[in-house]
């Protein structure tokens, strides 16, 4: 039975964004007995209502609300109003992620320490490690299903795979597999396995790939402990004389404002919704914002190193076949600064179909030498690469003078890379080029990052008060009662795709809250 | 009857054809045509020579030569409309302006695809340009029907997906 409860009542914990942390963290929470209503700012799509076609499906799923950019990443020219292409709806961006499933490697959590100082760099130890974060990895790596992990198998590998296998293994390359991925090689958790579609972008039909939107929110619903709000958008987190906060003041989907009282805040929005929105609940008592007496609220916005690699063969490939995702090389992971940059990366197969192709190949590019990449498009191969940036704190979402369909300031995201991270991505397309070389590739594109998918930092965790916006729980440093769930705590970024480290966290959060509301902590 | 006199192309339409040979047809009375007459549109906004000078400038943009001139008119039809007549005139003028320059009757009578070319690489920057540039990435290469000249299969739940047609059949690494 679906859970309803009064706007008055203070007993709730309110969750801000239901994707891979504040989704997660409502199912958690509920498990635990805690009555949760979660404010979701998008509707509800389940498997039966995804589409197989990439413009279409963005214009279902995707957050087109207005941002604004700045900077010198090319992103701000060539989508100026799309920083980040991530989901509003129920599930949040577990409906498009890929499902790469990859644990932090040890001396990530500590990116400070293991680097040392960087200029321009605003690095800082995570105030957990992965002796502390194991169980939690085991606990998500479980609810995700994610191969190569327990005792589930790996996927098999599809074309585009088989390409940069061939390719990796040629230049040595030995950590070359088909990843751990949160979609199904068999049937696990009442979802059916894998059946090679393509379109793992645009919502898995099959259910195949998990998704909070139809794992953890409907098991959430049925404890009857959680109620979902969908097309609720949050205005401003409320608070008392004495700092606690007491509620949110959210748009409901008729437009009218509402007031939710609630005894927790968990704020999960993703890294610009989440600080946009502490930003606008600023007040007489907390002129900066909310949980911002650091002046960290925004600052160190990571989007992780990307870059695409696609080549083009004398023979077809069919890349778009089967797991967008479908395979990995993880030799690149390690840090070895002898390459000319701290931190490293992943390369991983990705794909798109012609119409995002046209799009993401090379933004504003135009003539022959584009038109006949695109000719070429069915014996193209691709590679996506993810490697760990350098927060700035200059890197930084801030509000913008333009306002959204409420009134409500925008967020503004400015990005600039960091000296490490152009090493990093020479380092990577050089690479990539290399595989795709051994096999024979005739043209090679070293492409341009996309809008971010990966967002991260901008309310981050930190040991001290003065360095970040939360604790290792993510417990905001100046307001007990108010969390951050989502990938805004992350201190440094990690190689990895970031969402099995944001489950783990929220995993592991909603445990601590329940334990201390029990304890009447808070 | 012939092909071209069941066009009823008149005097005019035959020479423009003439001098751009193999383009479209600019048939008079509102309407171009393929000349192979495997399609037609109307126009009642802009001109006919308006229409014909976009649907090549597109082609010039993003040139594929597999792709027929049909899909380019898909792709900007929608410049024949009120709020946009101001903005296709004055960038079609452009256009014909710098062909004449080089000594060209206009855009859509200069021969060689480069030396089209290189008047737009001189406008790359206007607003014409990267408005009907911008329009054409999902303009073109979202219509569903040029996907198969990529070899691009589209939607695939439907059919199962591709776990038995094919996800894994590559045959000569």
């Amino acid at each position: 039975m679906v859970a309803k409860f009064d706007l008055t009542d203070d007993s709730v914990v309110v969750v801000i964004g239901t994707g891979a942390g504040g989704g997660v963290v409502s199912n958690e929470l509920a498990q635990k007995g805690v009555k949760v209503v979660a404010l979701e700012a998008g509707g509800r799509y389940l498997p039966e209502d995804y589409i197989n076609d990439e413009w279409e499906s963005f214009g279902q799923l995707a957050w087109t609300d207005p941002r604004t950019t700045s900077g010198d990443w090319r992103v701000a020219k060539d989508f100026s109003g799309l920083p980040a292409w991530i989901v509003k709806a129920v599930g949040g961006t577990t409906i498009h992620w890929a499902g790469a499933s990859l644990r932090f490697q040890d001396h990530e959590w500590k990116a400070k320490t293991t680097y040392g100082e960087i200029e321009g760099a605003n690095l800082l130890d995570w105030p957990i490690d992965a002796e502390e974060m194991a169980p939690w990895y085991d606990k998500a790596e479980a609810k995700l299903g994610v191969t190569r992990t327990g005792d589930r198998a790996g996927l098999p590998g599809n074309n585009n795979f088989k390409v940069l296998e061939k390719g990796a293994k040629a230049l040595g390359y030995e950590e070359v597999h088909t990843g751990r991925m949160a979609i199904n090689s068999a049937d696990y958790d009442d979802r059916m396995a894998c059946q090679q579609t393509g379109f793992c972008f645009q919502g898995c039909k099959w259910g195949a790939k998990w998704s909070a939107a139809y794992t953890d929110i409907p098991r959430g619903e049925a404890t009857g402990n959680l109620e979902v709000r969908d097309h609720a958008h949050v205005a401003r987190i409320l608070h008392d004389d004495s700092g606690k906060v007491t509620g949110v003041e959210y748009f409901d989907r008729d437009g009218n404002l509402q007031m939710q009282k609630a005894r927790i805040v968990c704020v999960a929005g993703n890294s610009f919704e989440s600080p946009r929105l502490l930003l606008n609940s600023a007040s007489e008592m907390f002129p900066n914002g909310l949980a911002n007496s650091s002046d960290q609220v925004g600052r160190n916005y990571m989007r992780h190193m990307t870059g695409s690699v696609y080549a083009v063969f004398d023979k077809p490939v069919r890349m778009w076949r089967g797991t967008t995702m479908a395979g990995i090389v993880r030799d690149e992971a390690r840090h070895d600064p002898s390459r000319g940059f701290v931190g490293g990366y992943e390369l991983e197969t990705l794909s798109l179909g012609i119409p995002f192709m046209a799009a993401f190949l090379n933004p504003g590019a135009w003539g022959r030498s584009f038109t006949s990449a695109l000719d070429s498009y069915e014996n193209m191969a691709g590679l996506w690469i993810v490697g760990e940036d350098m927060p700035q704190a200059t890197n930084r979402v801030t509000l913008s003078d333009v306002k959204d369909q409420w009134g409500l300031p925008v967020a503004n995201v400015n990005f600039s890379d960091h000296p490490n991270d152009v090493a990093m991505r020479n380092h990577a397309y050089a690479q990539g080029e290399a595989i795709y070389n051994a096999v024979g590739a005739t043209r090679t594109f070293p492409t341009p990052p996309y809008p971010s998918t990966h967002n991260l930092g901008t309310n981050r965790m930190s040991e001290k008060p003065e360095d970040g916006v939360c604790n290792k729980w993510g417990q905001t440093h100046d307001i007990a009662n108010l969390f951050i769930s989502d990938g805004s705590q992350f201190t440094t970024g990690a190689a990895e795709n970031p969402t099995l480290t944001i489950v783990a966290l929220a995993i592991r959060q909603a445990d601590f809250i329940a334990r201390e509301m029990a304890a009447g902590n808070i | 009857m012939s092909k071209i006199e069941r066009q009823g192309l008149t005097r005019r339409a035959l020479l423009a054809r003439s001098a751009a040979a193999g383009a479209l047809v600019v048939t008079g009375a509102g309407f171009l045509a393929a000349p192979d007459a495997a399609w037609a549109m109307e126009v009642s906004v802009i001109s006919e020579h308006q229409m014909a000078t976009l649907i090549q400038m597109a082609r010039d943009i993003y040139p594929h030569d597999r792709i027929a001139d049909q899909f380019y008119a898909i792709a900007v039809k929608g410049y024949d409309a009120d709020d946009k007549k101001a903005l296709v005139e004055e960038g079609v003028a452009a256009l014909d302006a710098a062909a004449q320059a080089a000594g060209h009757a206009d855009y859509i009578s200069m021969g060689w695809e480069e030396d089209r070319v290189s008047i737009l690489q001189a406008m790359e920057d206007s607003g014409f340009f990267q408005t009907v540039r911008g329009g054409l990435v999902t303009g073109l290469y979202n219509q569903k029907d040029v996907w198969p000249i990529f070899g691009y299969e589209g939607e695939s739940f439907s059919k199962g997906g591709y776990i038995e047609r094919g996800f894994d059949d590559i045959n000569w690494l």
